[in-house]
């Protein structure tokens, strides 16, 4: 029986690297996967107490961040084509209109 | 009639108010008109109030003075203990000065109509004068302390405005301002006196104060005294603050009769006479006082001597009498201090009149040495400006003989014989400076340029009528006061009784009518000795004088400049004081005040340039700080749990 | 048994993990992005979730990732490589920050310990789910597909040439 404070510190683990990920890689498209990688850690997480607490509830909300997610990679690639098309890179350093 | 006493006071507003919002698209001869009719007007009043009052028994069945009244106005302060009320107090002493304050105005008005003829603006010079009268008569007429403030700071206001009439002089700004603020020190003791009454007593009104001046210990109430008697000598200029007395002279004539020599300066007289009973619960705050007063007398006399110009001889003759009718007052001669005061109104503004006719004749001469020989020019300022003369020098039977005696007479009875004897050289000297001025100015062979001595002339009735009025007031005026020794009784004495308890009445003196005789003769003959040398000096020997100057040419020098007075107060008062003003402003103003607010804008500034970097516009960085966020809350949270809080 | 499936896929996931965020091309980032979900699949089986475990292979190993390939050829290889990074702090301070965080959130979760339940009763996943959703959940679930709707037509919005006019 694996204890479920391993499956939550690897929960953890892939948190830490997805946010690390958003702050160090200058790609918008990696920056991109990084996040994708912190919503499945959070996914794991939920899965875990669901298995846990012997509720299902946990699953439900995982489709439904699941569903979420897919929704929102697709706005968000479509986000990146545009600016990419204008700024011509990737480089979110670019991204810096908005300065004092 | 009684009961309308506020129309007196309510005359003069109107007045202002005419002139101040009307002035501008009114005719010249119209406000000054108006002007003097208003005046006019409250002297009528006053006349037909005194009438009344003198229908009524002076001493009601308990007592009390029969011709008193309160007469309310309004309620002007209510604030927790502090109540002050407005209302008119009508006595015999308010109604004395009423009518002087009124009567000589009026004829001044009138006198001034023909004088500022020519001047630009008219309807301030009227508007000012009005309102002049007005504060007079609600400093004369006040029933409480802080109403009479009110009015002893509105004629000082009104002095300020009028000495300094022709501003773009700059000696005429000069010197209003300086009796402006050589005043405001006088008022800074008045107004201490007055907190320390309400402190003491707890009221401002005098119909609480006075009946319970005995109350008061004699420490505080010296206090109080000395802080009332510098008011005092503020406003009628007596020693040490009498500097602003001569330099205001810079204004037009007309002003310096009315403020400067019959109402204004007379109101130090009238507020010791008014607080007696504070001074009296002082043991010595009424020696200090007299001896003020007699010391000033001399001092000013002495430098009339030598001036040479003709408002500047009156100026200081003022400051004299006006220190006779301290010696009087400090002794506890009330009514012989009033009755010098009304006497001198009369003579006094009649002087200064006739030198506006001087100078409106000479086209603005004001050196007597220039002058000469107008004896025949100019009869009827001539004759009447004698009369003033001889009533100055207290010569019988003219106004100044009976007053100047009642004084002298008083110092000697109940002050000491040493008083007596300042008060008698000092009439010797009157005598001769008055005299200087009239052979100078009047007599010998003219000393002026051709051109002008073409052109002099008498001046319009309308300037020569208020001056015969004046003339024949000084002239019968003393009748009212008449001495002891006649045995006809005080007219002025018995009138003011009951408002001043008069220590002729209540420690009768003890000399005997040959004593008294003996004083009135001495005194006599010291004012002839006066204009016999005068005479000798400026018509029998003509150069006497020049020689005389030079063999003591040291002596003559310090008097002339005024012992130096002057340049000694800049020195003490002035220069620290400006010194100071510049230090505060220099470095509490702008390194310290200055610096620390707009240090305070530039902090902020600086804040904001530093803190405006935070925005990169690099989303890393702000996810960056997202995560500095996240990672304070866990370890809150962390920290919690470890440290058990 | 379990726990030698569970560290063999835990290692994997997380040396895919740190493959991702390492990779200096993007193609190659989002390949470990997949390797690490089909690790998390295999993990949710082993957590008795069969139909999530279904679910993620379909959605976001065999859509998502998909996509973001697309997305990569689409804006052209030569975008995939990077440029030195300027701002050397970000590493600096990101990964002090990072490990802080992990720090933090262990110590939070190690006494969790061994969890609750122990026996596996149940053995339908999808009807279950499909029970709870349709019914106490049903409200989100069609707030979801309006949500799919509503982003659909942004991405097209947003993706669209501008047309010269």
């Amino acid at each position: 029986m694996v204890p479920a404070s391993y499956y939550l510190i690897l929960s953890a683990i892939l948190f830490t690297l997805g946010v690390v990920g958003v702050l160090i890689r200058r790609n918008a498209l990696v920056i991109f996967m990084s996040v994708e990688m912190m919503l499945n850690a959070v996914n794991l997480t939920l899965i875990t107490y669901s298995r846990f607490l012997g509720n299902i509830d946990g699953q439900i909300f995982v489709l439904l961040v699941m569903a979420v997610a897919a929704a929102e990679v697709a706005v968000g690639l479509a986000i990146t084509v545009a600016f990419v098309r204008h700024k011509d890179t990737t480089d979110v350093d670019e991204m810096n209109s908005l300065k004092w | 009639m009684l009961n309308y006493v506020w129309l007196i006071p309510l005359f003069p507003l109107v007045g202002v108010l005419i002139s101040a919002i009307l002035g501008r698209w009114l005719n010249r001869r119209i406000i000054a008109v108006i002007a003097s009719l208003a005046v006019a007007a409250s002297f009528v009043t006053a006349v037909l109030v005194l009438f009344e009052m003198l229908g009524l028994p002076a001493e009601t069945a308990t007592g009390e003075n029969g011709r008193q009244r309160i007469v309310p106005i309004f309620t002007w302060i209510v604030s927790g203990d502090f109540v002050v009320e407005v209302n008119i107090l009508l006595d015999q002493l308010s109604i004395l000065m009423t009518l002087i304050v009124t009567g000589v105005s009026a004829l001044i008005h009138i006198y001034s109509a023909g004088y500022m003829h020519r001047d630009e603006y008219h309807n301030r010079y009227f508007t000012w004068l009005n309102l002049f009268v007005f504060m007079m008569l609600v400093l004369v007429l006040a029933d409480g302390f802080v109403t009479m403030y009110i009015g002893w700071e509105g004629v000082g206001l009104c002095s300020y405005l009028l000495i300094g009439y022709w501003f773009e002089k700059k000696a005429a700004a000069d010197a209003g301002k300086k009796a402006f603020i050589v005043n405001r020190v006088g008022d800074f003791g008045f107004a201490l006196g007055i907190l320390l009454i309400f402190a003491t007593l707890g009221s401002v009104a005098y119909e609480d104060v006075f009946p319970a001046a005995g109350t008061i210990l004699p420490g505080t109430a010296t206090a109080i005294a000395l802080l009332l008697f510098l008011g005092a000598t503020g406003k009628s200029a007596q020693i040490p603050l009498y500097v602003w007395l001569p330099d205001a002279m810079e204004g037009p004539t007309p002003v310096s009769a009315l403020i400067h020599a019959a109402t204004m300066v007379t109101a130090g007289v009238y507020m010791v006479v008014r607080c007696h009973s504070i001074f009296e619960a002082s043991g010595t705050a009424l020696s200090w006082v007299a001896w003020i007063g007699a010391i000033t007398a001399f001092f000013a006399a002495s430098m009339a001597l030598v001036q040479k110009d003709f408002k500047r001889i009156l100026a200081y003759s003022t400051i004299s009498q006006l220190g006779y009718m301290f010696a009087a007052v400090g002794v506890g001669a009330y009514a012989a201090g009033m009755f010098h005061l009304t006497t001198h109104a009369f003579y006094k503004s009649l002087l200064f009149l006739c030198a506006g006719n001087v100078m409106h004749a000479l086209g603005g001469e004001l050196d007597i040495f220039k002058m000469g020989g107008l004896r025949k020019k100019l009869p009827w300022t001539f004759a009447t400006f004698l009369v003033g003369v001889l009533a100055l020098s207290g010569v019988p039977p003219f106004a100044g003989f009976f007053s100047k005696d009642s004084v002298l007479y008083s110092d000697f009875e109940y002050g000491s014989p040493l008083l007596w004897l300042l008060g008698v050289v000092t009439a010797g000297l009157t005598a001769f400076y008055a005299f200087r001025l009239l052979f100078l100015a009047f007599y010998g062979k003219p000393r002026m340029d051709k051109k002008t001595e073409k052109q002099i002339h008498e001046s319009p009735p309308v300037m020569v009528v208020p001056l015969v009025v004046l003339a024949v007031l000084a002239t019968f005026g003393g009748f009212i006061g008449l001495p002891d020794v006649l045995g006809l009784g005080s007219a002025i004495v018995e009138f003011l009784q009951p408002v001043t308890a008069d220590v002729h009445l209540v420690e009768p003196a003890t000399g005997g009518a040959a004593q008294e005789l003996g004083l009135m003769l001495v005194a006599t003959l010291a004012a002839g000795i006066g204009i016999l040398i005068a005479y000798w000096i400026y018509i029998r020997r003509w150069g006497l004088a020049n020689r005389m100057t030079k063999s003591a040419q040291w002596l003559y020098d310090i008097v002339y400049n005024k012992y130096y007075v002057d340049e000694a107060y800049t020195e003490i008062v002035v220069k620290p004081l400006r010194m100071l003003g510049g230090i505060l402003d220099e470095t509490v103003e702008r390194r310290g005040i200055d610096a620390a607010v707009d240090g305070l804008g530039w902090l902020v500034g600086q804040a904001g340039e530093g803190l405006r970097r935070l925005q990169t516009g690099l989303v890393r960085n702000y996810a960056l700080a997202l995560l500095v966020g996240v990672v304070a809350v866990v370890a809150y949270f962390v920290l919690r749990s470890v440290l058990g809080f | 048994m379990e726990m030698i499936l569970f560290f063999i896929l835990a290692i994997v996931a997380v040396a895919a993990g740190i493959g991702v965020i390492a990779q200096r091309s993007a193609v190659r980032s989002a390949l470990f992005l997949l390797v690490n979900f089909c690790c998390l699949a295999g993990l949710y089986i082993l957590l008795n979730a069969q139909f999530v475990a279904v679910v993620q292979v379909i959605l976001y190993a065999g859509a998502i990732v998909v996509l973001f390939l697309f997305v990569v050829m689409l804006l052209g290889m030569e975008r995939a490589e990077e440029t030195p990074d300027l701002r050397r702090y970000q590493w600096i301070v990101g990964g002090l920050l990072g490990i802080l965080l992990l720090v933090g959130l262990v110590w939070a979760l190690l006494p969790v310990g061994a969890g609750a339940v122990e026996a596996l009763t149940r053995t339908d996943n999808a009807r279950e789910i499909g029970a709870a959703m349709l019914t106490r959940f049903v409200i989100p679930f069609e707030m979801v597909s309006v949500l799919l709707l509503v982003a659909i037509i942004g991405a097209v919005v947003l993706a669209k040439k501008r047309l010269e006019e």
